[in-house]
């Protein structure tokens, strides 16, 4: 949260005026079964040099939501609605062409797996290099030399070799970093990582989160984290927010997210993480249940059914009425901050120290 | 590239011994006395069959007759009547008594334009095709390209290729009629002869490739490493071309490893069907004839063909995937 925020080139006509400013977001699948609404009225904004986590189980909308931040998704069976801004430059409905001059230059994605991810066919200097070349109009030698600079600060050993290796002749966390140099190597505003490292083990994890971490001070890049991983948010992550079916369901800083979580459905998250200092013969409290269809979600909370609180909230509206997510930090849910505040003192609390 | 090469003709090379090896033996193995076939019908004289066996050197040890055999095919040989067979020496046929070698040799460029001509129209009509139907996938061109595909996999070479001479040679006259290739003092005649044959024996194979090319391609664009490059900024062509075609390509190229075997067989139906006079002709005749040295040239011949084209497919098949080089 010290990181400096770099000064907006020119003048920001108002102070509200964010780098990336997603608003109202719907991403709609047409399958043969119905609508997918797969994106349902997200909103969050992210300035340079922040990183903001995005939490969720599988299916609550993470990927796809980011992957509209790219314009990556098929407009022949996708609906996007809504308004995605990036340095006041609207993403949804802008030409191909537009988007293919954003991608790979002012915002980039890393991927999760980087065995599929990248393309068995090419070298990964090659791969690395593409991108430079297209946005930068620089020869075939010169993005070459970048992208063997490029291995040397991810951390690759033996740059000047191994950028003519092909993805299989790297290890898991080699790719991951090659993954990552691909994407930083225009210099990117906006770096979108889709859990960059959940296909790694635990100490290879920490060096790439360090390394986006670096990556980040030295640049200025403003970082979307996608993440199902508490852990990595934490270490990361200046803002949260917490998608369920779709939805923000809750906002705030890292701190508030961790420490005073106000939605049922972060708690049951943070209930269900292992902890290293808890007796052990405490169980684990996995979230009951499974989310909603995203075919025909319910009219009320999306949580409902999976939640143990619903009791507490009068005339049955949570099941009657969607929760609205007031701005800044916040929570979608009926209870009220009081009984939230209650009911995680007394019921949630006690069990995550 | 060059050890996988070294390895995979090595492999190659002892693959055809072995297919020499075994069709040498058939030979042998066969209910049909060879003495016998080369007599003639009205011959049961012992005595006859006798100075036959000593003529063509049936009396020798067997494995004796095949390095002869095999000698005969590299380096010429002296046949046990006396007679000089100057390499590649495949013997006498038992039919007309002709040396085999001057009659192959003039047979086989038919064939062999035919296989190669035929490949390349499929290939290019067939991968184009699909090409663009994965292109336009969901719209007109995809399901027309569908329906035509199908209409194309359910027809006979012998079926269209009258059909298709009636109209292209004979009422139209845009096309000439099929007719044997002779490179090397008519070569615009001989491709004019081709276009036709070839292009009717590709269509059975084109609607099954452009249908493999389409699906292929769609799986390929669906990958994540498509994903992946679309979201580094590269073009909509580019990513088609150069991504999700390089995949593809790796795998229809197996695909027509597989199919080579057809190929010549469907050559073989194009020559009967145009009246060219190729090895297909020929090696139906020689069974008609139990012209049993005529087999084993033409079988030798073919498997010939066939391992040498596989290890082109399979040098192909390392060019595209790197991980076939190293492994």
């Amino acid at each position: 949260m010290t990181i400096m925020t770099k000064p907006e080139a020119g003048s920001a006509p108002q102070d509200t005026e964010h780098f990336l400013s997603v608003r109202d977001l719907y991403v709609q699948f047409a399958t043969e079964d119905g609508t997918v609404k797969a994106v349902d009225g997200l909103s969050f904004d992210l300035d340079r040099g922040r990183t903001l986590g995005i939490v969720g189980e599988s299916g609550s909308g993470k990927s796809v939501s980011n992957m509209a931040i790219l314009g990556l998704h098929n407009p022949r069976n996708t609906t996007i609605k809504g308004s995605i801004s990036l340095d006041g430059q609207e993403i949804v409905g802008a030409s191909d062409k537009t988007l293919q001059r954003l991608r790979g230059n002012k915002m980039a994605m890393i991927f999760q797996d980087s065995l599929t991810a990248l393309s068995p066919y090419y070298t990964v200097g090659r791969q690395i290099a593409e991108p430079y070349m297209k946005h930068t109009g620089a020869s075939k030698k010169a993005a070459r030399a970048r992208a063997v600079e490029m291995l040397a600060k991810v951390g690759i050993p033996h740059p000047q070799s191994r950028v003519d290796d092909y993805p299989h002749q790297f290890s898991g966390g080699m790719r991951q970093r090659a993954m990552i140099a691909m994407a930083l190597v225009c210099d990117p505003d906006l770096v979108i990582a889709d859990e960059p490292t959940t296909a790694l083990d635990v100490t290879v994890q920490a060096q790439i989160l360090d390394l986006l971490k670096d990556l980040q001070q030295e640049t200025g890049t403003a970082i979307i984290l996608i993440t199902h991983d508490l852990g990595v948010i934490a270490d990361t992550a200046d803002d949260v927010v917490v998608m369920y079916s779709g939805r923000v369901v809750e906002r705030g800083s890292v701190r508030d997210i961790l420490k005073t979580p106000e939605h049922p459905y972060a708690w049951g998250l943070l209930g269900s993480i292992p902890r290293l200092s808890a007796p052990v013969d405490v169980p684990l409290m996995p979230i009951p249940g499974s989310p909603p269809s995203l075919l025909n979600p319910p009219p009320g909370c999306p949580f409902e059914a999976r939640c143990a609180f619903s009791e507490h909230v009068p005339d049955n509206r949570c099941v009657t009425e969607r929760p609205l997510l007031p701005p800044g930090r916040g929570s979608a849910c009926h209870l009220t901050p009081e009984q939230k505040q209650t009911l995680f003192d007394e019921q949630i609390k006690p069990r995550l120290s | 590239m060059l050890r996988f090469l070294t390895r995979r003709v090595l492999g190659a090379i002892v693959i055809l011994l072995l297919i020499s090896l075994v069709t040498y033996l058939l030979f042998f193995v066969l209910p049909a006395d060879p003495a016998q076939l080369a007599c003639g019908k009205n011959c049961s004289d012992p005595n006859i069959l006798q100075s036959i066996r000593e003529r063509m050197g049936l009396n020798q040890p067997i494995l004796e007759q095949y390095w002869n055999f095999m000698r005969g095919i590299f380096v010429g040989r002296k046949m046990p009547d006396g007679q000089n067979c100057p390499a590649p020496c495949f013997g006498y046929s038992f039919a007309d008594s002709q040396m085999i070698w001057p009659e192959l040799k003039d047979r086989y460029p038919t064939t062999l334009s035919l296989a190669v001509g035929g490949s390349a129209a499929f290939l290019i009509i067939g991968v184009g095709l699909g090409l663009m139907a994965a292109w336009q996938q969901g719209k007109t061109f995809d399901r027309v390209a569908s329906s035509i595909s199908l209409i194309g996999n359910s027809v006979q070479i012998y079926f269209i290729g009258p059909l298709a001479i009636a109209l292209f040679v004979n009422n139209l006259g845009w096309l000439h009629n099929g007719s044997d290739p002779d490179w090397g003092s008519h070569p615009l005649a001989s491709l004019n002869g081709l276009i036709l044959p070839c292009l009717v024996m590709s269509v059975i194979f084109w609607s099954n490739y452009s249908r493999q090319t389409r699906s292929l391609m769609v799986e390929q664009l669906g990958e994540d490493h498509i994903r992946t490059a679309r979201a580094k900024g590269m073009g909509s062509k580019y990513v088609f071309f150069r991504y999700a075609l390089r995949g593809a390509a790796a795998s229809i190229i197996t695909i027509f490893g597989i199919d080579l075997g057809s190929v010549f067989g469907g050559a073989i139906i194009t020559e009967a069907t145009f009246n060219l006079h190729g090895l297909g002709m020929l090696s139906v005749q020689a069974v008609a004839k139990e012209d049993l040295p005529m087999e084993m040239a033409v079988m030798l011949i073919g498997a010939t063909a066939i391992v040498v084209f596989n290890i082109i497919v399979d040098a192909a098949y390392a060019l595209i995937d790197p991980r076939i080089r190293l492994a």
